[in-house]
């Protein structure tokens, strides 16, 4: 499966069946600061990913102080 | 993963809550809190026309979103900050997402009104790039808020925006700070009442909202935010949030309940307003702080090796308000 970071852009490729929670945790990310999303849809951390799958991993957190 | 309230497909979880939910169940939950802070701090009266600053980020798009969906009638404020990419990038989606709901939009641009755009002030002036930003931000969207005739100006800060600006006033005790954070401030001369109706979501709240809705916002950060006390201050947070769910939220109200009506009294004695003998903008010294922040700029531009490149002059105002056009 393809994993899209972003900020800055970057992918990983990724062995499945794996779920959403398994990723963020291979790909180091803590589950609370970011949305994972396939297509439209935002998935949970229980999801099952497949080796076909391409997700987005957005972070959350926005840095303006003002 | 099932919605606690109504058993479909969740798509998130929100453990501050002990709770996932469905999209409409988002959605709707997202409206019940900002309805909530709106009627919990007496934030906006209908019939009121109400200037909503947006940066074309998650969170401004989605209190415009909430706000019109909500009934109230809305202007955009986009101010345009000469940031490379990133502002182009904001105000093209800011000007996407009002052009689709049909909402009217006010677009400032900083360079035309100052002189210079952001990074240019973070050479001129002292303060780091997001203190000058942030100078221009109030500056410039009070200046829209008079010529506009708005007496409301509502911004997209979020729970942790507010929990994490707490912190940084709790650190170094800046007592007046702490008797001025709250979710309203109220009208004074020359100034629009600022009001926060983001403050009971979290950011992940505001962001899989816009997942939900199809909103199109800028996910890149703004450059000049890397490393900034802000962020921080975020982190800290995020690591005893992460331990125990629902610590953010516990500190900022609280602090709302119990420490805002204690410190309000010092701060209100703090400050003593006179005008600035430039703008006209309400300050405490003889000129205001952005007065300031654009001379030290403007002397910096015209010395030999100028950090301003000219532009070709331009309209700093641009109106759009599909609904005007097409009657
Ligand atoms: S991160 Fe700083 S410089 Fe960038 S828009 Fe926000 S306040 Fe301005
Ligand atoms: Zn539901
Ligand atoms: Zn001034």
């Amino acid at each position: 499966m393809r994993i899209l970071l972003r900020n800055p852009n970057r992918e990983v490729e990724l062995e499945g069946p794996l779920s959403v929670r398994e990723v963020l945790r291979r790909v180091g990310v803590a589950p609370e600061g970011v949305l994972v999303i396939r297509g439209d849809t935002l998935l949970t951390s229980d999801v099952r990913l497949e080796d076909a799958d391409r997700v987005e991993v957005r972070p959350v957190i926005s840095g303006g102080a003002a | 993963m099932r919605c606690s309230r109504c058993r479909d497909a969740a798509v998130l979880e929100l453990r501050r809550y002990r709770a996932a939910y469905c999209g409409t169940c988002l959605v709707a939950h997202c409206e019940r809190q900002v309805e909530r802070a709106i009627a919990e701090h007496g934030m906006l009266a209908r019939g009121e026309r109400i200037g909503v600053a947006v940066s074309g980020g998650k969170d401004s798009l989605a209190l415009w979103d909430l706000l019109a969906r909500g009934g109230w009638e809305t202007v955009g404020i986009h101010l345009q900050l000469g940031i490379g990419d990133y502002s182009r990038h904001s105000a093209a989606l800011t000007r996407t997402f009002a052009a689709e709901r049909d909402l009217e939009l006010v677009e400032v641009d900083l360079t035309e009104e100052v002189g210079a755009a952001v990074p240019a002030l973070v050479e001129g002036g002292q303060r780091s790039p997001c203190g000058a930003c942030g100078l221009s931000k109030r500056y410039l969207l009070n200046k829209v808020a008079r010529e506009e005739g708005l007496t409301v100006l509502a911004t997209g800060h979020n729970l942790d925006d507010e929990a994490a600006v707490l912190l940084g006033n709790v650190l170094t005790w800046s007592t007046g700070d702490l008797g001025r954070q709250a979710p309203v401030l109220p009208h004074t001369s020359g100034f629009a009442r600022r009001v926060k109706p983001l403050v009971r979501l979290s950011e992940r709240e505001t962001a899989a909202y816009c997942v939900v809705r199809a909103i199109d916002y800028v996910v890149e950060e703004c450059p000049m935010a890397a490393g900034n006390r802000h962020l921080a201050h975020k982190a800290a947070l995020d690591a005893l949030e992460a331990r125990s769910p629902g610590t953010k939220a516990t500190f900022y109200q609280g602090y709302l309940r119990q420490a805002f009506p204690v410190f309000h009294p010092i701060a209100k004695r703090d400050l003593v307003l006179a005008t600035c003998e430039d703008c006209g903008s309400p300050t405490t010294g003889t000129r205001c702080a952005f007065c300031r922040m654009t001379e030290r700029t403007r002397r910096r531009a015209s010395e030999p090796t100028p950090s301003v490149t000219p532009r070709a002059r331009r309209p700093s105002r641009l109106r759009s308000s599909p609904a005007a056009e097409a009657r």
